[in-house]
């Protein structure tokens, strides 16, 4: 059989921009922020290991306004991640696969980890630890 | 005509090269993230406030501990099966591929490493 070059699956460009690959692009950058995000945790646990000092140190870090972006980046991440994730677990089971539930879930997942994110912060305000 | 299965010329072509189990592993990990990560969010939010002495006495409760334990375990496997296969989908170059692939398992296990032995620690009065 002559050598011929691998079937491709269509190119990215083909597709027209819509809620589905739009939510399924975000679920994988937010799960690539999120991978950061636990490089940042460990950073928070190891400083809080090593003392009061330390602790400090890493607290005035993440209090700092860069860090409070990257914390409200990470919670929205984190929020959205979790809610479509429990989308895709539906999914694996087979449920939710009809235009409309897939629509629906959707908005869902972006609609509520606005929310969450909203309420999360809004949280930590009330509470006085911000 | 060969007779023989053309299983053998597929077997293995897929960029993971190998079945489901990474898939699998990815999905367990994700369902046992749910209730940790929701615990860990909740625990630290309901702290009275996120001074040291507060959360080192919090997390020397035994229970905490063995959570946070559980919680940076299944959070970096997870955290690593996912960008593996990140890598897998876009670094085609086979060199650059098994760099990424390496790097990705020496952070991970740095990362995971360093925040058990880290709750251990507290936990343990250290």
């Amino acid at each position: 059989m002559p050598a011929r070059p691998r079937p491709l699956s269509p190119h990215l460009e083909i597709y027209r921009w819509q809620i589905g690959n739009t939510l399924s692009i975000l679920h994988r950058v937010t799960g690539i922020v999120l991978a950061l995000g636990t490089l940042a945790l460990a950073f928070w646990l190891v400083s809080l290991a090593g003392g009061e000092g330390t602790y400090r140190t890493a607290y005035r870090a993440f209090a700092s306004p860069l860090g409070l972006v990257c914390l409200a980046g990470w919670s929205f991440a984190f929020f959205y991640h979790l809610l479509n994730g429990v989308r895709h677990l539906f999914w694996d089971v087979g449920w939710g696969f009809e235009r409309r539930q897939r629509r629906l879930s959707g908005w869902f997942a972006v609609i509520g980890a606005v929310a969450l994110t909203l309420a999360f912060w809004s949280l930590l305000w009330h509470g006085g630890r911000l | 005509m060969s007779l023989r299965s053309p299983l053998r010329r597929v077997l293995g072509s897929g960029s993971a090269k190998d079945g489901t189990s990474h898939w699998w592993a990815e999905r367990l990990s994700s369902v046992a993230l749910i209730p940790l990560t929701l615990w860990f969010l909740f625990s630290l939010l309901l702290l009275p406030s996120l001074e040291f002495s507060v959360i080192r006495t919090w997390m020397a409760v035994p229970m905490s501990g063995f959570l946070s334990v559980l919680l940076v375990v299944v959070l970096t496997y997870h955290a690593y099966l996912g960008t593996t296969v990140v890598v897998e989908d876009y670094v085609h170059e086979h060199g650059l591929k098994l760099l990424w692939m390496v790097s990705l398992r020496f952070l991970f296990v740095l990362c995971g490493g360093a925040s058990i032995f880290s709750v251990l620690r507290i936990a343990f009065g250290g």
